[in-house]
């Protein structure tokens, strides 16, 4: 074998460099493109009567989505109260009890289940609760993105655990101090930062979900005046605007669309803020 | 109430199944093969949606797989400190981004541009090849695939960044020591060290390709079909399910659609346990799971 040349591996790394950079702006391109059309088109659309008036009947102008922003978070409050507490309580026991075992199994089962896509987790509620009630209901929405959170939640808060110094744990156990009161009084307490994250996440991850919702919440013309009901939602909305034949309805769409990255952005990026701040009291 | 995931599952397995009963009875493993999809005489078959699932799938990880990887290895051993960060948090935002404001984009802005620049110019190009011959809509596999790919690359991009960053720093500085350049040093040292790592990312992100719903049916253009040519619509297991679920009368229509789940389920399913059991055994839990 011949010595490689020193100006041709130069040139080899100089070349792989640029390769390389040329990749992260193609993947950065996309996102820009989004944004850059959601504002030109999504921003300009968005007047007073988008969040305060009900869409208008097919085919006429006008019109808005309150229902439907009011519905996204009626589901997204649904979903808090089934996600949050089973989510939290099962990351904390994967991070302070069970046994290695159990927990490499659940850890296993909570990822599989991340990975499972939501379409399924649509047409399994629609199952468990649209046909015993015989309507699509508010009720089955909230409950599909509960579901979707728990694995999600149950992740985040166990890995936000681990990052509670042990030393904690034994200071307050050589105390005397039960385990249960150890827990909730200084293992959560110290990572309730990162809890709040991980759902705040979670939320903004089912918050634009769309599959599951089309067989459980269906969506709603008008406001659902009890869970029983079809809802609207943002995401739904959105789908139904995009596919539709009506300008209009296309010029909804793009600024539903505008209002939903915000949401959905504005908590991803809120909780970084909320997040450095830890990091900055914890140096 | 972390049991509760096994319960989760249960119920998943127990519901498709309850749900797809009849289909399952009436057509067997016969389902799997055929390709006849006629709701109107009650005949169903999977096969168009098993093919449009893989296809579109395939085209997203040819797209997605060089890219991502080639972006985890600028963002940990090539770029320069000061841009890391803000690409890493554009990436991540890219993948917060709700799938079905990604498929209006689609509808409105890439199927468009596609259609007008960039399938005449495979077809001028590439069109000896009978994957682009043929005329098109825009709305066909090729622009499902495309979107499909803007939707994982953040995904295999994150995960290769981790498995990237866990490559111990000993291997780098031994490269290094021997004279090799940076590049060197990530061919040599990093990236046939994190191999398995990286596998598991990519198959990651084909389970998510795999079930991506949204933007898929808004781009694809919903006609179950096996053909060869990418320009053509076709149809994917979640698409069809997302279409022809609320509409889907009488009791073995919606049964059927029920099964078209449970292929979708199980395929997602052997696809993330492959993708799990390589990065547990890779990286121990120091790999941080993906959502």
């Amino acid at each position: 074998m011949t010595a490689p040349n020193h100006n041709w591996r130069k040139f080899k790394n100089v070349f792989m460099q640029t390769l390389t950079f040329v990749c992260a702006i193609l993947v950065v391109t996309p996102l820009l493109l989004v944004f850059y059309h959601l504002i030109k088109e999504g921003f300009s659309s968005i007047n007073l009567a988008f969040f305060t008036q009900l869409p208008k009947p097919e085919g006429e102008t006008g019109g808005g989505m309150s229902n439907a922003i009011v519905g996204t978070f009626v589901l997204l409050a649904q979903a808090a109260v089934i996600g949050v507490p089973v989510g939290v309580l099962g990351g904390v026991f994967l991070s302070e009890y069970g046994g290695t075992k159990l927990n490499w199994w659940i850890r296993f089962a909570a990822d599989i289940l991340n990975g499972v896509p939501s379409i399924t987790w649509g047409i399994v509620v629609w199952g468990l609760l649209v046909v015993p009630m015989h309507t699509y209901s508010a009720l089955a929405g909230g409950v599909v993105l509960g579901l979707m959170m728990i694995p999600l939640v149950m992740r985040t808060t166990e890995e936000v655990l681990q990052l509670v110094p042990g030393g904690y744990r034994e200071a307050a156990l050589a105390l005397g101090i039960a385990k249960w009161r150890t827990i909730v009084q200084i293992v959560i307490r110290t990572a309730l930062k990162g809890i709040v994250t991980g759902v705040l996440l979670a939320l903004a991850r089912v918050a634009g979900e769309t599959a599951p919702l089309i067989f459980t919440a269906l969506g709603n013309e008008n406001w659902a005046h009890n869970l029983t009901q079809p809802i609207a939602a943002m995401p739904l909305q959105i789908f139904a605007y995009a596919i539709g034949p009506y300008n209009d309805q296309h010029r909804q769409a793009w600024a539903g669309a505008f209002v939903l990255l915000v949401l959905v952005l504005s908590i991803n990026i809120g909780v970084r803020f909320l997040t450095r701040d830890r990091f900055q009291q914890k140096v | 109430m972390a049991l509760a995931v096994f319960a989760l599952i249960a119920l998943i397995g127990f519901e498709l199944f309850r749900g797809s009963h009849l289909a399952l009875q009436k057509f067997g493993w016969h389902f799997l093969v055929s390709s006849d999809w006629d709701p109107v005489n009650d005949i169903y078959g999977a096969l168009p949606f098993i093919f449009g699932t893989l296809v579109s799938s395939a085209i997203a990880l040819v797209i997605a797989v060089p890219i991502s990887i080639a972006t985890a290895v600028y963002l940990t051993e090539l770029a320069p400190l000061q841009v890391r960060q803000p690409l890493i948090m554009f990436i991540e935002l890219l993948a917060a981004v709700p799938s079905v404001i990604l498929g209006l984009w689609g509808i409105f802005v890439m199927v468009p541009w596609l259609h007008l620049h960039l399938f005449p110019a495979l077809r001028t190009t590439l069109g000896f090849l009978p994957l682009f011959q043929g005329p098109d809509y825009g709305y066909c596999m090729l622009a499902a695939g495309i979107i499909v790919a803007i939707m994982i690359i953040p995904i295999i991009t994150s995960v290769s960044r981790e498995i990237l960053r866990s490559v111990p720093g000993l291997q780098r500085e031994a490269a290094y020591a021997l004279g090799a350049t940076r590049w060197e040093v990530t061919r040599i040292a990093v990236l046939s060290y994190a191999k398995k790592g990286l596998f598991g990312a990519v198959i990651l992100g084909l389970g998510r390709a795999l079930g991506e719903t949204m933007a898929v049916t808004m781009v694809i253009g919903n006609i179950p079909q096996i053909v060869a040519s990418l320009f053509k619509p076709g149809a994917t297991l979640a698409s069809v399910i997302a279409n022809e679920f609320n509409e889907a009368t009488g009791d073995l229509y919606p049964s059927a659609l029920f099964e078209l789940g449970l292929v979708l389920l199980g395929l997602t399913v052997i696809v993330n346990i492959l993708a799990q059991l390589l990065l547990k055994t890779f990286a121990g839990p120091s790999v941080k799971p993906q959502h």
